[in-house]
């Protein structure tokens, strides 16, 4: 590795972009934390990044593109993986226009509906986690937070996530990037399942703190 | 020119009675129109055995009112007639509660003819936070008995970034040092015997550690901590420790996230639990590892009070928003990014 280059410094894991035996790489180091104890800390690293490469595997089985694993590290916690090339959904969502906002927020939809439909959840579904290729082919990346189940909770929390970042990064048109979603994940997934998926993500919801229609819920 | 302006400020001073009463804590605060605190004075609610129930905090607050009133006059040292609006906490919060303080601001406003403003008790956390620290355009992790929220400001509104699927981290706290045995005192609330025995924990005990994306959930991790309390084996000090190590490091994982994923350059940390050290450290860690301003509002101003109300209070008048006597119904399920904060920029 002659060059590394630090590109993000993210919340869980330092992303450096790398030169790996003629390659370009990304690799993804997950640092000691200094704000947990120790032993805290080596079992988040270890349990994730053991999990991680495992899901990226899985999800392509799933027919959802992942970069390729190179090599994992488990004592350094490392993952070298492949530097796919393209921009992040977040960047790409603000700049086009409606139609197109939609077809790539229906594809997005239908790439989650392939991961649970399979078993996958992936754990941070936010749209720096997607990026789209210079194929125009859209990557899911960071799974560190994912597990494998079928169970409906997971499923709706995993969506409701989705629906909550796409709320706090892109406000003015999260309803309709998310109606969009649901089209394309309602386009894999049986209807009865989506509909079961949908009424938990309400729940889910209603779980939450001051959540007004909550009262109007109990009341009937 | 500048002593000119200075004096007349002097003289025509304006004032702003903040009155906070959203769950165990009525206070009231008194704020000029540029932020000077001249007295922030509290009652606090202790059930003799259990949580808070709103009736009985309700009553508590009506009981104490006037003398809170008379004593937070005294210490700014000025009288009603000299006000020139009451701000009032509005919600989130129990409704008992949060009916009693809006009786007390309605009552004032009506009798002085002066404007009334109702506040939204999270952003009203993070206003006093920015005034009492500096802070301009934080990240702020919001945690207390009622709120386990990380927000930041984006487009004239404070964003809701994560947050707690179920219970509050202090609700966490509190409810754990209950069925621990520990005694909630006068101006020692349950999280700060919790830290206190902690800081005597060594083992780390494996608790479940909950981070869904940017959202956290403490039911878990609180029914595994009971369940170990009941069946023994543990030192409670090493339950303390492990509780506080796997919840605080579960909110401080998502503040680092909002952190990264926000790119902004400074950290807020406010309400009751900010005052536990423990847990300023480890957000103090994660600023400093990202280059970011770490500032947490002063331990006066943790807990619910009515400064921060007051203080508010005279934002969202500048900005001309204030209400009808007759439409100043308080609203228990007011969340955070509900409310237009043009103030802020």
């Amino acid at each position: 590795m002659r060059q590394t280059l630090l590109i993000k410094k993210g919340a869980e894991a330092s992303l450096y972009l790398a030169d790996w035996h003629g390659r370009k790489v990304i690799i993804k180091k997950r640092l000691p934390k200094k704000y947990r104890v120790s032993k805290l800390d080596e079992q988040i690293k270890t349990y994730r990044t053991i999990h991680e490469p495992q899901l990226f595997h899985e999800a392509k089985k799933a027919g959802v593109s992942t970069p390729t694993i190179f090599l994992v590290n488990v004592r350094s916690a490392t993952i070298i993986m492949e530097f796919i090339e393209g921009e992040q959904v977040k960047q790409l969502l603000s700049g086009i226009c409606k139609g197109e906002r939609q077809r790539l927020c229906f594809k997005v939809g239908e790439l989650i509906g392939r991961l649970h439909k399979y078993g996958i959840i992936h754990g941070d579904l936010t749209t720096s986690n997607m990026i789209l290729n210079l194929e125009k082919k859209i990557f899911f990346v960071d799974f560190g937070l994912g597990e494998k189940t079928e169970e409906l909770e997971a499923r709706a929390v995993d969506l409701n996530l989705m629906k909550r970042a796409l709320r706090s990064t892109h406000f003015r048109y999260a309803q309709e990037c998310f109606n969009s979603v649901i089209e394309g994940y309602s386009n894999v997934l049986d209807s009865e399942t989506v509909k079961n998926v949908l009424d938990k993500i309400r729940e889910i919801e209603r779980r939450g703190r001051y959540v007004a229609e909550r009262r109007r819920v109990t009341n009937k | 020119m500048n002593t000119g302006k200075s004096k007349r400020e002097k003289t025509h001073k304006s004032y702003c009675l903040g009155i906070e009463s959203t769950a165990d804590d009525f206070s009231v605060g008194i704020s000029t129109f540029n932020g000077e605190i001249l007295a922030n004075i509290q009652s606090t609610y202790i059930p003799l055995e259990g949580g808070i129930h709103p009736r009985e905090a309700a009553r508590h607050h009506t009981k104490v009112a006037s003398k809170i009133l008379e004593k937070a006059f005294k210490k700014a040292g000025i009288k009603p007639r000299d006000l020139s609006i009451i701000a009032f906490s509005q919600g989130p919060g129990l409704g008992p509660c949060l009916r009693t303080g809006a009786t007390v601001a309605r009552a004032l406003a009506s009798y002085l003819s002066i404007p009334l403003v109702g506040v939204n008790h999270c952003v009203a956390h993070i206003e006093i936070g920015r005034l009492k620290t500096g802070a301009e355009d934080p990240v702020t992790l919001y945690v207390s008995g009622g709120n386990t929220i990380v927000s930041a400001y984006d487009s004239g509104r404070y964003r809701v970034f994560g947050e707690t699927l179920d219970i509050a981290l202090g609700n966490c706290l509190d409810v754990f040092a209950r069925k621990a045995g520990f005694r909630q005192k006068v101006g020692e609330p349950f999280g700060a015997a919790i830290e206190k025995s902690a800081e005597n924990g060594k083992r780390l005990i494996p608790l479940p550690y909950t981070v869904k994306g940017m959202d956290v959930s403490f039911s878990g991790l609180l029914t595994a901590a009971i369940n170990l309390l009941r069946k023994g084996g543990h030192k409670l000090e090493d339950l303390c420790y492990s509780l506080q190590e796997t919840a605080f490091s579960m909110v401080t994982e998502v503040t680092e996230r909002a952190l990264a994923h926000t790119e902004k350059k400074e950290i807020l940390l406010t309400g009751g639990v900010a005052a536990n050290k423990r847990l300023q450290f480890m957000i103090g860690a994660v600023a400093e590892e990202h280059e970011a301003e770490f500032s947490v509002i002063p331990r006066e101003f943790t807990i619910d009070n009515g400064a921060m109300i007051a203080w508010t209070g005279v934002l969202v008048y500048k900005h001309s928003i204030v209400m009808p006597i007759e439409e100043s119904f308080v609203k228990l399920r007011w969340r955070l990014e509900e409310v237009e904060a043009p103030w802020v920029k």
